[in-house]
């Protein structure tokens, strides 16, 4: 703890988290490190506690038992829009943008954390508040490029296609200027073509320094893109380490990739 | 796809924009044909008023200002529900609230309070310590209600909508119990320079001590449309801002707005709180306009009219709220009230009194319209949201409703060619 922020130290460390919903144990003792700059992946079976697990990092609710600590600092039952505003942004499963907001706007609600504009100067409109409009209007239209959607800018998000949407919520995430990125399933529903164009998102952003901790499904966007990854089943950690090793790990081959995992 | 970095088409100056200085005017924004409309409409008015009843024209122009009142509540409501999304049923609380403190701050009434001093603070400072103290209550309000959502929320703020005008009757030493209080001070301007401007043909000259009274309803006429005004202006840039932004994220999804940053405890306390602010000016105007405040102007049946006003004209569409409330003020206090009188003399002037008079069950036409005035009401209300389920002027959001099947159609299509 302390000062690890070495540049290539543990961006994220789940120290022994437990999540309980009443009897039930969604995440049981989950302890790993995602390393700064990596491409990490969690996966398992439905109901493993993958979502469970990111909603505990982000603060929809805190662990039942144990600790998250992201950049040397405690993050554990901190509220979300405290942990935003450390730099960890997320997106949803299911998708949850702003649906009766342009995509513009989206990515500007994104920014809202970095913003520093209060009630007055919005009221009066005082420089400052110019300033910084025309700045996040600017970066808004930015990141819209960055994802390849700028063309859907003034669109309302729910009128967008499937693909623009997931596309628009990372663009959306990447407004709030994070060094952590979780990613809840981003391929999912997802066409082969359209798999591969995210694959080469995910790597733009972490090229650009963002460290991209993600949820996934898809088993050959995992094992390309990720440099780690650590499989849960019934909330329990069975296996972490590089994709040949996950993928060649035997508790792992009979949880959750079954056949497809031997070849 | 290839990552679409084609250059946005920069908006130039197009057919359809007027540029004055630095602000422009684009004609086919819908928002700003209505806003620009009533404008013309309101500065036009008195005129108008006057040139129709022939010289008459007061009474109608204090009905008009006292529409304003409606307006300013109903913009400020629909910050809080139209922006925020957040359901509230006792807005007439703050009304109350600012009208009170007009009615303390400016009276003899402290007199005769345990406190045996009055105050008379100026129409215009006052202004300012009713929206405060107004936009204060709105936020201790909100505290309580912030896990709250959707019906719950709704139930409490009627809890709360009904303690206010109670307290306010029951605590009589203070404020006049069911009797309210009265002999509000006028607002006075101290210098005005009057001239062609404030009646047609007087000379130039400067007047002292300028009082708002009945008898000149161009003052406060003039007056609300400056707090209509402002409270246009200020809201519609909170609207575009950082804040609105985080309203309308709430509004959407609430936990996707937390999971970007936005403290949904502050920014709903500062939804509730600029609510209750504009009807803190709405509460002293409407204090200093009647000269006097009581209970009974504040009930529930006021924060449901004020909601259906937000409802009937487009909720989170300001220029939508402000001709809502114009409607339903209109409908309710002017057209209704005289409907019994005008089929009288309809009926009196083509010559079918016989309908007109009582006999048996029948009670004559105009008796009969005077019973069924709200009946008249409820039908306009329900028939204008069956022709326009989104209000008079749908917010952005509900025309987009209607179009949003064949939009995503067609983007679905280029999404698939890209």
């Amino acid at each position: 703890m302390g000062a690890v922020a070495a540049p290539n130290g543990n961006i994220l460390e789940i120290r022994k988290v437990t999540k309980q919903f009443g009897g039930l144990v969604a995440v049981d003792g989950v302890a790993f490190a995602v390393r700064r700059g990596e491409i990490f992946a969690l996966i398992g079976p439905n109901g493993a506690g993958k979502t469970t697990l990111f909603n505990c990092i982000t603060g929809i609710y805190p662990p039942t038992m144990g600790a998250i600590h992201f950049d040397g600092r405690d993050i554990s039952g901190l509220r979300p829009h405290k942990v935003a505003q450390m730099g960890i942004a997320r997106t949803f499963q299911n998708i949850r943008l702003f649906p009766f907001m342009t995509a513009l706007d989206n990515v500007k609600v994104g920014q809202h954390v970095r913003m520093k504009a209060k009630l007055w100067d919005a009221m009066i409109k005082t420089p400052l508040e110019r300033k910084e409009e025309a700045y996040v209007r600017d970066r808004a239209y930015e990141l819209l490029r960055y994802v390849g959607i700028e063309r859907f800018a003034d669109h309302y998000a729910r009128n967008l296609p499937y693909g623009q949407q997931r596309r628009l919520e990372v663009a959306r995430a990447l407004g709030t200027n994070p060094k952590l990125l979780l990613l809840d399933e981003p391929a999912a529903g997802f066409t082969p073509q359209e798999k591969v164009e995210l694959m080469k998102l995910v790597e733009k952003i972490v090229a650009d320094g963002i460290t991209v901790f993600l949820i996934e499904h898809d088993m050959k966007v995992v094992m390309s893109i990720s440099k780690r990854i650590c499989v849960l089943d019934h909330g329990e950690e069975i296996a972490l380490g590089p994709p040949e090793a996950v993928r060649s790990n035997q508790r792992v081959i009979e949880a959750y990739l079954g056949s497809q995992g031997a070849h | 796809m290839s990552s679409a970095t084609v250059a946005r088409p920069r908006p130039g100056p197009r057919r359809g924009r007027i540029r004055i200085g630095r602000f422009s005017i684009n004609l086919r924004d819908r928002d700003t044909v209505v806003y620009l409309c009533l404008a013309i409409g309101a500065l036009a008015f008195p005129t108008v008023a006057d040139f129709i009843t022939g010289g008459e024209g007061g009474p109608i122009v204090l009905l008009a200002a006292d529409a304003g009142v409606y307006v300013l509540l109903a913009l400020g409501l629909n910050v809080v529900v139209g922006f925020a999304g957040l359901l509230d049923l006792g807005y007439a609380a703050f009304f109350a609230i600012g009208a009170y403190t007009y009615a303390l701050m400016a009276s003899g009434s402290l007199g005769h309070t345990p406190l045996h001093h009055a105050i008379h603070i100026p129409f215009w400072f006052l202004l300012l310590v009713g929206v405060v103290i107004a936009a204060t209550a709105g936020a201790l309000l909100g505290a309580p209600t912030l896990r709250l959502r959707g019906d719950y929320l709704a139930i409490v703020t009627l809890g709360f909508g009904e303690i206010v005008p109670r307290v306010f009757r029951n605590a009589g030493d203070w404020t006049g119990g069911v009797n309210g209080l009265s002999a509000l001070d006028n607002p006075v301007i101290p210098y005005w320079i009057s001239g062609p401007w404030s009646d047609p043909g007087s000379p130039v000259m400067v007047i002292k001590n300028l009082v708002f009274s009945v008898a000149n309803p161009t003052a406060w006429y003039v007056l609300m449309l400056a707090l209509v005004t402002l409270s246009v202006v200020m809201l519609n840039n909170l609207r575009k801002s950082r804040l609105g932004r985080a309203w309308m994220a709430i509004r959407e999804d609430e936990t996707a707005a937390q999971a970007m940053g936005i403290n949904t405890v502050t920014t709903k306390l500062l939804a509730f709180a600029m609510g209750a602010a504009t009807s803190g000016f709405a509460g002293c105007f409407y204090g200093a306009k009647l000269s006097l405040v009581s209970p009974e102007n504040f009930q529930f049946q006021v924060s449901i009219t004020i909601l259906v006003m937000i409802v009937l004209g487009g909720m989170g569409s300001m220029p939508g709220v402000i001709v809502g409330a114009l409607t339903i003020y209109l409908v309710l206090f002017k057209i209704l009230p005289d409907a019994p009188n005008q089929v009288h003399s309809l009926l009196a002037t083509t010559g079918f009194t016989g309908i007109d008079q009582p006999h048996g069950d029948w009670p004559g036409l105009g008796e009969l319209v005077s019973r069924l005035k709200f009946l008249l009401f409820g039908l306009i209300l329900v028939t204008t949201m069956l022709l326009r389920p989104g209000g008079l002027i749908p917010s952005r959001a509900e025309i987009d409703v209607e179009r949003a099947a064949k939009e995503s159609a067609t983007l679905h299509q280029e999404g698939a060619q890209g």
